[in-house]
C-alpha cells in the first residue's frame, strides 16, 4: 500500500479562493487552504459552517460558484466526481444496500474495468479488520463496521486525497476514540492525504498534524494543534478549541517586550509574542487549566498576574476539579485544579486570588461591545450531533 | 388516487424541488416527460374538450345524422331537471357508504396498524385480498349472499329485521351495502399508512398526562391519522359517487344512480349532448366538493 | 372489573376481524359458487356440489377468449404505462424545470376524475375523431389511466432513495451511466415492478372505461358484465377464484424468497391498488 501511495505524482491539495452561494446564503467563504500531500488535515467547525460544503467541492459533487480546486499543478474544478483521484468516506456512509460488503469495496476497482478484484478486496478488508464480512448486507453490520467499510471502499481506490465527512460521528463515544486511534494508524501505514472534517475539537487534535478551524465559512485559523490550543488568534478559537477565559480590556501599547492590557481597572501584561494586537480593544485570555488559585495575593508566585474573587462552584471531575470564580466586578473565571494529591480542595465561599504567568496567557482582539467569557463549565459537545 | 395515498410524509415539509438546470442537462426532463404528458394530454385532457363540445351539441341531432355545434347551453338545465332524483342519490349513497366506510375502516385500519402485532401482514393480505379478484365477479356474489333464498334474508326474516315478504337484494340497502363493501379497500389502506407512523408512546404520554382513552384518541390518533384520513375519504367517494355496477347489479332501476344514466345515455339512447352534459356536471361536482373539503382539511400537499 | 379490561383491550380488535369477515365473504362465496352446479341459468343460488367448472373451465369458450383478451390488453397498457410513467417519475424527482405544477395537475387529475368521466369523453373524443373502437383504444384508454398510478408509485420509491449513494457511486469512478444501470435502477426497481403490477391488476379488472371504448371487443369484465343479464355461467366463479389465488400464490411466494422480496411485495399490497 505505502508502495501504491508513493506511485502517485507529488501533489498538495489546493483551496484558491473557494466561494459557493446558495442563492443569497454563502455556505464557503473565499476559503484559500493548502493540505500538504500525506498530511492528516482536520477540518474543525461547528454544524452549518460549510465543512460539508468545502468537502463536496473537492470531490466534484458540487460546482463552485468561484474559485479554483488544485492537486499538485493540476486544476480539478472543472472535472466530473469520477475523474478525480479523490475519494470520500461519507457523513453517514452511503454503503450501497443492495450490495454486499464485498461487492461494496470493490466497486471503484470494478468501474475502472479491473477483472481480479478478489485479493485486494480481501487484504482492504483485513486492514479494516473485516476479514469475513464480505458475503453480509451492510444493514447486517454494526455501525463502527459499516464506518470501516465505507473506509475500505474508498481506501483501495489510492486516491491521493481522501475525504472524510465526520466519520465518527454516527459513533458511540468509547468506539469513536478506538476508531480515531485505527484511522490514524491506517493513515500513517498508507500515506495517502486525509482531509477529516469533524465537529469535535479533541478528534481534531488528537489525529491530525494541522487543523483548519471553521467558522461561518471561512478558516479562522489554521496550524499545528498545540500551536492554535496555546495561542489562538480570535476569541471564536479560544472557546471552540478548548475553554477559555477572556477578559474584556483595552490593550495601551507595548512597553518593552511586553503588550500593556487594562481590564476591570486592573493593569495587565502580556508577551508582545502572544499579543495578536497592541492597541484597542482586546480580550485577556488565559486557559481554565493554567489559572491557579491562592489563598490570597501574598501567595501569588513572583512573576504572576492576578485578580480577586470568591469561589462559587466547585465540580469534581475525577482526574480534576473545576471552579468558578465571581471576580469583583461580577463575572466568572473557570480554573481547573488537577487533583494530584498536593493541597486541598477548596470550599464555595472561599475567597482566593486566581493568578496565572503571563507567557501562558494570550491577547486577542474584541468587538467593542464584547464583555467578558468563559466558556460554562463541562460543555462536552453532545455526542452524535451531526451537521 | 394512490397520490393521495402517498400523502403522509410525517409532518416535516417535502424536499424541495431540484434547482432548473443550465446547459447541457437542460433539456432532459422535457424528453423524460414528453411521451408520458403526451399521452396524458391527448387521451386525458383533450378528451375533457370534446365532452365539453358534446355537451353543447344541438341536442336534436343523432350520432347517425351528425352533431351540430349550437352552443346549447340549455342542455345542462334539461339534463338536471329530467335526472336530478338520479344526481341526488348518487351522493346520497356514496355518503351513505362513506360513513358506513369509516364506522367499519376506521378500526380495521387501526387494529391493524398497531394491534396487530406479528398478524400485521397476513391482515393486510385480508385487506388487499378482494381486490386480486375481479370487481364484478366479487359484486356477482353479493347477489347470492343478499339473495331471498339466502341464509342471510332467512335469519333477518327469523328475527323479525325483516318481514315475511322482506327483501335485501334489489333494494338501496343491497346498493350502499355492496359500495361500502367495494371501496372499503381504498379508505383502510391510506388510513393504515398513517397509523402505523403513529408511535404507541404518544399515547402512553397522552394517557400519563390524564388523558381518558377518549381523549387520547381525540387528540393523537385522530389528528395525526387525518392525512390518512383525507386522502382515503377522496379515495373512497370519488369512484363511489360515479359507480352504477353496484345499482345495476344489486338494485333496480328505483336505486339507479346518476352512472346508470349516463351508461345509457352514452350506449343505450345514444343521446351524445345529454350524456356529455350530465358527466361533465358529475365530474364539476366531485371536483367542487374535493376543493373545498380539501380547502376546510387544510392540507394542500395533498395534491 | 376484569372483564371490562379485558374487553377495552379486544374490542377494536374484535371489530376489526369483523370487518375483515365483511371483506373477505364475498371471495368465499366466489370460490363456493365455482364448485356449484346452478339450477337455473339465471339462478345466483347454491344447487349442487360438482367439479365440472374447474374440470372443463373453458366450456364457455367465449369466456376465455375475453379472458385472454383481457391479458394481451394488461400486458401492454402495462408495459407502455409503466416505461412512460417511470420517465416522469425521474423528471419529477430528479430534475429540475419550469411548468411542474402543471405537470403535477395532469398527473394528479387522472387519479381524481370518476372513470364514468374518463371512459364517456374518450369515447366523445374517438367518435367525433372517427376512430372506430376496439382492441387498440381499449389499450390507449387503459395507458391513459395506469400512468398516473404508475408515476405516483415510482415516485415514492425514488424519493425515498438516499441521493449519496449516487453521490458516493460517482465518486468512486461510476460515470453518469454507470450510476444509473448499477445503483439507481436497482434500488428504484422494486418500485418499478410494484407499479407494473399495480398497472397490470388496473388494466385486467377495468370495466367502466373499457365499456365505453370497446366497439365489438369483450374483455373479461365486459364479458362478465354482459353474462349478468343473460345468466352468468359458473366457470366465471372458477376463473374469478383462480385469479385469487394466483395472487395469493405469488404474495407467498415472495414472502418466501427473504426478507427483500417481503418488503417489495408488501409495497405492491400496501400500495392501493387502484380502482374497481
Ligand atoms: N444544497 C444546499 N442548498 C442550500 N443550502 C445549503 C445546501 N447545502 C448546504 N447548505 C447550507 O450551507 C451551510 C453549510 O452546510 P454544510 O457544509 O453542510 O455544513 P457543515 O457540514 O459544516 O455542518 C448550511 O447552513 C446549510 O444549510
Ligand atoms: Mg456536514
Amino acid at each position: 500500500m505505502r508502495q501504491m501511495a508513493q506511485e502517485t505524482p507529488a501533489g498538495d491539495l489546493r483551496l484558491a479562493d473557494l466561494t459557493k452561494r446558495f442563492g443569497v446564503f454563502t455556505a464557503v467563504d473565499d476559503l484559500s487552504l493548502t493540505v500538504p500531500q500525506g498530511a492528516f488535515f482536520a477540518l474543525l467547525g461547528a454544524s452549518g459552517c460549510g465543512k460539508t460544503t468545502t468537502l463536496r467541492m473537492i470531490a466534484g459533487l458540487e460546482a463552485p460558484t468561484s474559485g479554483q480546486v488544485l492537486l499538485g499543478d493540476r486544476d480539478i474544478t472543472g472535472l466530473r466526481p469520477y475523474r478525480r483521484p479523490v475519494n470520500t468516506v461519507f457523513q453517514s456512509y452511503a454503503l450501497f444496500p443492495h450490495l454486499d460488503i464485498h461487492e461494496n469495496v470493490a466497486f471503484g476497482l470494478r468501474r475502472r474495468g479491473i477483472r481480479q478484484v478478489g485479493d485486494q478486496v480481501e487484504r482492504m478488508l483485513a486492514l479494516v479488520q473485516l476479514q469475513g464480512y464480505g458475503r453480509r448486507r451492510p444493514a447486517q453490520l454494526s455501525g463502527g463496521q459499516q464506518q470501516r467499510v465505507a473506509l475500505a471502499r474508498a481506501l483501495i481506490n489510492h486516491p491521493q486525497v481522501l475525504l472524510l465527512d465526520e466519520p465518527l460521528g454516527a459513533l458511540d463515544l468509547k468506539l469513536r476514540r478506538q476508531m480515531q486511534i485505527e484511522l490514524k494508524r491506517i493513515q500513517t501505514e498508507v500515506g495517502i492525504t486525509f482531509v477529516h472534517v469533524t465537529h469535535d475539537q479533541e478528534e481534531a487534535m488528537t489525529m491530525a498534524d494541522t487543523v483548519a478551524v471553521m467558522n461561518a465559512g471561512r478558516i479562522e485559523q489554521l496550524g499545528a494543534p498545540a500551536d492554535i490550543y496555546e495561542y489562538p488568534a480570535t476569541a471564536f478559537v479560544a472557546n471552540f478549541l478548548g475553554q477559555s477565559n477572556l477578559l474584556a480590556g483595552e490593550a495601551g501599547g507595548h512597553a518593552g517586550d511586553e503588550v500593556l492590557v487594562t481590564a476591570h481597572g486592573a493593569r495587565f501584561s502580556v508577551p508582545a509574542d502572544r499579543a495578536r494586537l497592541v492597541d484597542g480593544p482586546a480580550f485577556l485570555g488565559v486557559r481554565p487549566e493554567k489559572l491557579h488559585l491562592a489563598g490570597g495575593p501574598d501567595d501569588v508566585p513572583a512573576g504572576h498576574q492576578h485578580v480577586g474573587g470568591v469561589v462559587t462552584d466547585a465540580s469534581y471531575v475525577g482526574v480534576s476539579t473545576q471552579y468558578l470564580v465571581r471576580t469583583a466586578w461580577g463575572s466568572e473565571l473557570s480554573a481547573f485544579t488537577a487533583n494530584s494529591g498536593l493541597g486541598g480542595r477548596l470550599a464555595v465561599g472561599t475567597p482566593v486570588t486566581a493568578h496565572w504567568d503571563p507567557r501562558h496567557a494570550f491577547l486577542l482582539p474584541r468587538a467593542g461591545g464584547e464583555d467578558d467569557q468563559t466558556t460554562p463549565l463541562l460543555d462536552e459537545p453532545p455526542v452524535g450531533a451531526v451537521s | 388516487m394512490t397520490a393521495l395515498a402517498h400523502v403522509p410524509t410525517a409532518g416535516g415539509s417535502p424536499a424541495p424541488p431540484p434547482p432548473v438546470r443550465r446547459g447541457r442537462g437542460r433539456l432532459l426532463p422535457y424528453l423524460l416527460l414528453l411521451p408520458g404528458a403526451a399521452w396524458l394530454l391527448v387521451f386525458f385532457a383533450l378528451p375533457l374538450l370534446q365532452l365539453a363540445a358534446a355537451s353543447l351539441y344541438d341536442p336534436a341531432g343523432s350520432l347517425s345524422t351528425g352533431y351540430a355545434m349550437t352552443w346549447a347551453v340549455g342542455n345542462y338545465p334539461d339534463a338536471l331537471q329530467a335526472y336530478w332524483p338520479q344526481f341526488l342519490r348518487s351522493f346520497l349513497y356514496s355518503a351513505i357508504a362513506l360513513v358506513l366506510a369509516l364506522l367499519m375502516g376506521y378500526p380495521l385500519a387501526y387494529a391493524i396498524a398497531q394491534k396487530a402485532g406479528r398478524w400485521k401482514n397476513l391482515l393486510l393480505v385480508a385487506v388487499v385480498a378482494p381486490m386480486f379478484t375481479s370487481f364484478l365477479v366479487r359484486t356477482l356474489a353479493w347477489k347470492t349472499i343478499l339473495s331471498d333464498n339466502g341464509a342471510l334474508v332467512g335469519l333477518l326474516r327469523d328475527v323479525h329485521l325483516l318481514g315475511p315478504d322482506g327483501r335485501l337484494l334489489a333494494t338501496p340497502v343491497a346498493v350502499v351495502l355492496g359500495l361500502t363493501y367495494n371501496f372499503l379497500p381504498f379508505l383502510v389502506l391510506p388510513l393504515y399508512a398513517s397509523l402505523e407512523r403513529l408511535d404507541p408512546r404518544l399515547l402512553e404520554a397522552a394517557s400519563d398526562l390524564y388523558a381518558s382513552p377518549l381523549r387520547a384518541f381525540g387528540r393523537v390518533t385522530l389528528p395525526l391519522s387525518m392525512p390518512g384520513l383525507i386522502a382515503g375519504t377522496l379515495l373512497f367517494f370519488i369512484p363511489a359517487t360515479g359507480d352504477y355496477i353496484n345499482a345495476e347489479l344489486l338494485g333496480t332501476p328505483n336505486e339507479y344512480m346518476i352512472g346508470n344514466v349516463i351508461d345509457s345515455a352514452f350506449l343505450v339512447r345514444l343521446d351524445y349532448p345529454q350524456g356529455a352534459a350530465l358527466s361533465f356536471l358529475l365530474m364539476a361536482a366531485i371536483l367542487a366538493i374535493v376543493f373545498v373539503y380539501l380547502r376546510k382539511a387544510g392540507t394542500e400537499e395533498v395534491l | 372489573m376484569k372483564v371490562r379490561r379485558w374487553l377495552a383491550d379486544r374490542w377494536v380488535m374484535g371489530v376489526a376481524l369483523l370487518v375483515l369477515g365483511y371483506l373477505t365473504l364475498p371471495i368465499a362465496v366466489v370460490a363456493g359458487l365455482s364448485f356449484n352446479r346452478p339450477s337455473s341459468r339465471l339462478s345466483y343460488d347454491f344447487n349442487e356440489f360438482t367439479l365440472d367448472n374447474w374440470a372443463r373451465p373453458c366450456a364457455t369458450a367465449d369466456m376465455c377468449d375475453a379472458v385472454v383478451r383481457s391479458m394481451e390488453i394488461g400486458l401492454i397498457a402495462t408495459v407502455v404505462s409503466t416505461v412512460l410513467g417511470t420517465l416522469m417519475a425521474f423528471a419529477l424527482v430528479r430534475h429540475g424545470f419550469r411548468g411542474r405544477s402543471g405537470i403535477n395537475g395532469l398527473i394528479f387529475l387522472p387519479m381524481a376524475t370518476p372513470e364514468l368521466v374518463m371512459g364517456t369523453s374518450l369515447l366523445a373524443l374517438f367518435v367525433a375523431a372517427g376512430v372506430p373502437q376496439g382492441f387498440w383504444t381499449i389499450v390507449i384508454a387503459h395507458v391513459m389511466f395506469c400512468v398516473s398510478f404508475v408515476v405516483v408509485t415510482v415516485k415514492a420509491r425514488l424519493a425515498g432513495m438516499d441521493r449519496r449513494l449516487e453521490e458516493a457511486a460517482m465518486d468512486l469512478y461510476a460515470s453518469e451511466w454507470q450510476t444509473f444501470r448499477r445503483i439507481t435502477l436497482p434500488l428504484v426497481l422494486p418500485g418499478i415492478v410494484a407499479a407494473a403490477l399495480l398497472a397490470f391488476s388496473l388494466s385486467f379488472d377495468d370495466f367502466i372505461i373499457t365499456n365505453f371504448n370497446a366497439g365489438t371487443t369483450v374483455t373479461f369484465p365486459m364479458y362478465v358484465w354482459g353474462a349478468a343479464q343473460r345468466g352468468i355461467p359458473p366457470q366465471v366463479n372458477v376463473i374469478g377464484t383462480a385469479m385469487f389465488g394466483i395472487a395469493l400464490l405469488l404474495v407467498g411466494a415472495s414472502s418466501l424468497r427473504g426478507r427483500r422480496a417481503r418488503r417489495a411485495a408488501l409495497a405492491v399490497i400496501a400500495t392501493p391498488a387502484g380502482k374497481p
